[in-house]
């Protein structure tokens, strides 16, 4: 672990300390509730003025997958909302490769831009991290 | 809960957002603008108008500092402030103005 600051510098007027929160996101998005709810845990955190990241691996990959058609399940298709997380000043989405190549995806299959990064490339980001939060 | 309105029946939550987003129409916002003691003006619709539109393209309602920033980025800084909004919808820019224009409450509105 690294300093609670995480070496992000500290507004002046601000006092509180910014802490580097990852949510992890490991689960296809429909048939459970874990992704939704994921995603407006992400959405309220964004108040917070945290240093915030976001990770889709194994099936939590398909969260970002373009063109999904939810009707025929009767849920909302929620996954336009990964494109308003840049607005919440949501920068850092991370994919992991393994997750992509175990399903035949590229990035230019998915909705947002993100960052690809190898098993031990998470590991090593994930121990920098100091919560976890995994959905 | 719900009203009627025009002869129709309007399903809502305990807090008055529509349940149903695709029944709302301008008279549904005159009518919850009404209910809200809001008189609109264009600016108000300006700013409706805007929160559908983002609604449409993002699937949820915006946080009180993300409609700021959009709204300072698609209609000018002038109106980018809560300052601006506030006067607009006195009781939250998210809230009030969501409510009518029938998009659910705002995630992450604290």
């Amino acid at each position: 672990m690294t300093e609670t600051t995480g070496g992000v510098e500290l507004d002046e007027e601000m006092s509180g300390v910014i802490k580097k929160f990852m949510f992890v996101n490991r689960k296809a998005p429909y048939g459970t509730i874990y992704a939704l709810e994921g995603l407006e845990v992400v959405l309220i955190s964004a108040a917070f003025d945290q240093d915030v990241s976001l990770v889709f691996l194994d099936d939590g990959i398909y969260q970002l997958v373009k063109g999904q058609h939810t009707k025929a399940i009767d849920v909302k298709n929620f996954s336009p909302t990964y494109r308003a997380l840049e607005g919440y000043d949501i920068e850092k989405l991370y994919v992991e490769k393994e997750s992509l190549e175990a399903r035949n995806l590229t990035v230019d299959n998915l909705i947002v831009p993100v960052e690809v990064l190898t098993s031990a490339e998470m590991a090593a980001l994930m121990t920098e991290q100091d919560v976890v939060i995994s959905f | 809960m719900s009203f009627e309105l025009n002869g129709k029946t309007y399903e809502t939550d305990e807090e008055g957002y529509l349940i149903n987003l695709s029944e709302w129409n301008e008279d549904v916002a005159k009518y919850l603008a009404a209910e809200e003691k809001v008189d609109l003006s264009d600016n108000h619709w300006e700013v409706i108008n805007f929160l559908r539109e983002y609604y449409n393209d993002y699937q949820i309602a915006p946080a009180v500092r993300v409609l700021t920033k959009a709204i300072g980025k698609k209609l000018g800084p002038e109106k980018g402030s809560s300052k601006y909004l506030y006067e607009l919808f006195p009781y939250g820019p998210a809230k009030q103005a969501c409510k009518i224009a029938g998009l659910p409450k705002p995630t992450g509105c604290i």
